[in-house]
């Protein structure tokens, strides 16, 4: 029971200032800088197309992080994320394109305006919970999407719009190489931040929130305005998420903003760990590459009897798009507190061997 | 223990009533409080107390009457207003934010002392926010001491015994600084041990601390012990009011503990600890 939440022997703290840091130890943060480290020199020796599922992991892992704050820290739930994703994406491109913000600031002004959107749509969230708030989100999501399909103007309609590459100074981020850094420094500011507002103010009234809502309204939280506010916070993200995917991708189109992709954030956050900041980054890292281990597995299969047989030719379609979800089966029912709980206990381990008792 | 509101009481109810349905959970209750008054409520079980503490905080609001908080009306006031003013409570079952260290639960309960936004808590470093978090930290540390919790402020509240549990609640209360604090039975299921100690903790928040305390409790050694003035309900309505003495000679709140034999008249002191519901 001492596992995962004791220190490391020898750790001690004599400032209020050193007891509220983001990493428990400086090992860690040690560790994670090294992280940052190494990812940034990923560039160098990375194909484009691994470099790609990279940039992929960023700009979804801001936008699961986002949905974590909704669902993991204040206890709603969203069906409809990947439409904020979307309306980000768009808002972003129809900023720049009509009115030639600079693709810097259009980013964040879309994550504003993305924010007010989800807003709006997390006003039944204070009056209703649970089931019936993921039905009120899920119909946001189709109004979105269908507004995606018919605000030409917006949009561009069925042909979709067009997204200028990101630039700054003069200097444009258009390949896979350049535009890596950027996506890793927006993730580093994401996740910076929101470490930050978990352990400030608010970010305790999102959890007290969730644990028990009636003492938190008797402790002086004001329900209505957290539920809605965690409702514009993880739409910011969802929407700054978004916006780098159309600068990345360069065209937003309007499918693929559909209620499969918010069901894959829910699962992102669900195997990373609700209630985890570093947990949302470890569930879309997951998410993101485990089709590519199933590619890897297949290919190896290929060179078996079994493998090369017609019904598991036929089968491979399949059984990809059921990983995802067995995955998320096997998580809930072995490590319903996700990855990075996994990664705790792992620590935790290490920590006390051999004593690990 | 001063009194800055020309009324002089800290709370004042009038003709409170309340109604669930068809049943009369309180009629026509009124009472007074006095700043620094130490100020119990009894009765047996189901006879309002814990609704008349939900009117004050503001869990439900009363269909008839007037509740005012140093002359200020706030009848119809969100609970989250009233914490703002300075009322505090803690819950008969245990409503800890379970998954939250001991630590951030107390901190939860400075939230209306706290400045810092989503906006400036993300920041952290740079809007002053981590200069402010780490002030209400020195004072929920305080706080951490003088309950004596300081070997758990890091422990997950879920995880903690039921007496340590009372304990951090009765901290998150107190960090909200009230002027008054709503105490929903602060001893039920303890040992003598550590009612002992938490009657200690009240005494000390109303004399040092300066706040205003009203207490529902049934054990009734401790009531008549520690409170200035004690009410008594029953079914809804006051029966009595008075000083401790006068309550344990009140013939009328024996019966409503008791029933009407009269051959049990000398029992009002131990008959009525058999009376306290334990919910554990």
């Amino acid at each position: 029971m001492a596992g995962h939440d004791s220190m490391r022997c020898g750790e001690f703290r004599t400032t209020y200032r050193a007891d509220t840091t983001i990493f428990p130890t400086p090992w860690s943060r040690n560790f994670a800088i090294l992280g940052v480290a190494v990812a940034a020199t990923c560039p160098l020796f990375l194909e484009p197309y691994y470099l790609n599922l990279m940039i992929q992991i960023a700009y979804l892992g801001i936008a699961a992080l986002g949905l974590n704050i909704l669902v993991g820290f204040t206890g709603q739930i969203s069906l409809g994320h990947s439409a904020f994703f979307g309306f980000g994406a768009f808002a972003s491109a129809w900023l720049n394109n009509v009115w030639g913000i600079p693709v810097f600031f259009a980013i964040p002004l879309a994550g504003l305006w993305t924010t007010a959107v989800g807003m709006i749509v997390g006003i039944p969230a204070g009056r209703i919970k649970g089931l019936y708030l993921a039905i009120a989100t899920l119909a946001s999501q189709f109004i979105l999407q269908d507004f995606f399909a018919r605000a030409e103007w917006f949009t561009g309609g069925a042909s979709g719009a067009l997204a200028e590459p990101f630039s700054i100074f003069g200097y444009t981020f258009d390949t896979d190489k350049s535009f890596f850094y950027v996506a890793l420094t927006y993730l580093i500011v994401a996740y910076v931040a929101g470490a930050n507002l978990i352990r400030s103010r608010d970010g305790r009234a999102f959890v007290a929130v969730r644990d028990h809502y009636l003492s938190a309204e008797i402790m002086g939280v004001n329900l209505t305005k957290y539920r809605i506010l965690s409702f514009g916070v993880s739409s910011f993200y969802a929407g700054v998420g978004g916006a780098l995917f159309g600068h990345y991708l360069g065209f937003v189109s309007v499918e693929g903003f559909d209620i499969l992709l918010s069901i894959q954030f829910l699962g992102m956050i669900i195997i990373g760990g609700l209630g985890s900041v570093m947990g949302a980054l470890m569930g879309t890292a997951f998410m993101v590459l485990l089709p590519e281990v199933m590619e890897g597995l297949v290919s190896l299969m290929g060179s078996t009897d079994w493998g090369s047989a017609k019904w598991f030719v036929d089968g491979v379609p399949y059984m990809k798009e059921a990983a995802i979800g067995l995955a998320i089966v096997l998580f809930l029912i072995f490590e319903p507190d996700g990855l990075a709980h996994r990664w705790r206990l792992i620590k935790a381990y290490w920590k006390l061997y051999p004593f690990s008792y | 223990m001063s009194s800055d509101q020309g009324g002089g009481n800290i709370l004042e109810t009038r003709d409170i009533t309340l109604r669930f349905g068809g049943v009369q959970a309180l009629s026509n209750v009124f009472f007074e409080v006095k700043p620094g008054e130490l100020f119990s409520i009894i009765g047996p079980n189901g006879a309002g107390k814990t609704s008349m503490l939900n009117c004050i905080s503001g869990r439900y609001s009363p269909n008839e009457g007037q509740i005012l908080f140093q002359g200020r009306e706030i009848t119809n006031m969100s609970p989250n207003d009233r914490a703002d003013l300075g009322i505090g409570r803690t819950f008969q079952n245990l409503a800890l934010f379970g998954h939250m260290s001991v630590l951030d639960n107390i901190l939860v309960g400075r939230h209306h002392l706290i400045k810092n936004n989503f906006l400036t808590g993300s920041l952290y470093w740079l809007g002053g926010a981590q200069r402010e978090e780490l002030e209400h930290r020195r004072a929920v540390e305080d706080i951490i001491d003088f309950l004596e919790i300081s070997h758990i402020r890091k422990a997950t509240a879920g995880t903690l015994a039921y007496g340590l549990r009372k304990r951090v609640e009765l901290a998150r209360a107190v960090a909200l600084r009230p002027k008054l604090i709503l105490l929903d039975e602060p001893m039920a299921g303890m040992n003598l041990e550590e009612k002992e100690d938490m009657a200690r903790y009240i005494v000390d928040l109303n004399e040092e601390w300066g706040m205003t305390v009203i207490m529902i409790e049934h054990d009734m050694g401790v009531v008549m012990d520690i409170s200035h003035r004690v009410m008594v309900l029953d079914f809804g309505k006051k029966i009595a009011e008075g000083l401790p003495d006068e309550i344990m000679a009140n013939p009328e709140v024996k019966t409503a503990y008791l029933g009407d034999d009269e051959d049990e008249d000398d029992g009002a002191e131990g008959g009525t600890g058999a009376e306290s519901e334990q919910v554990a």
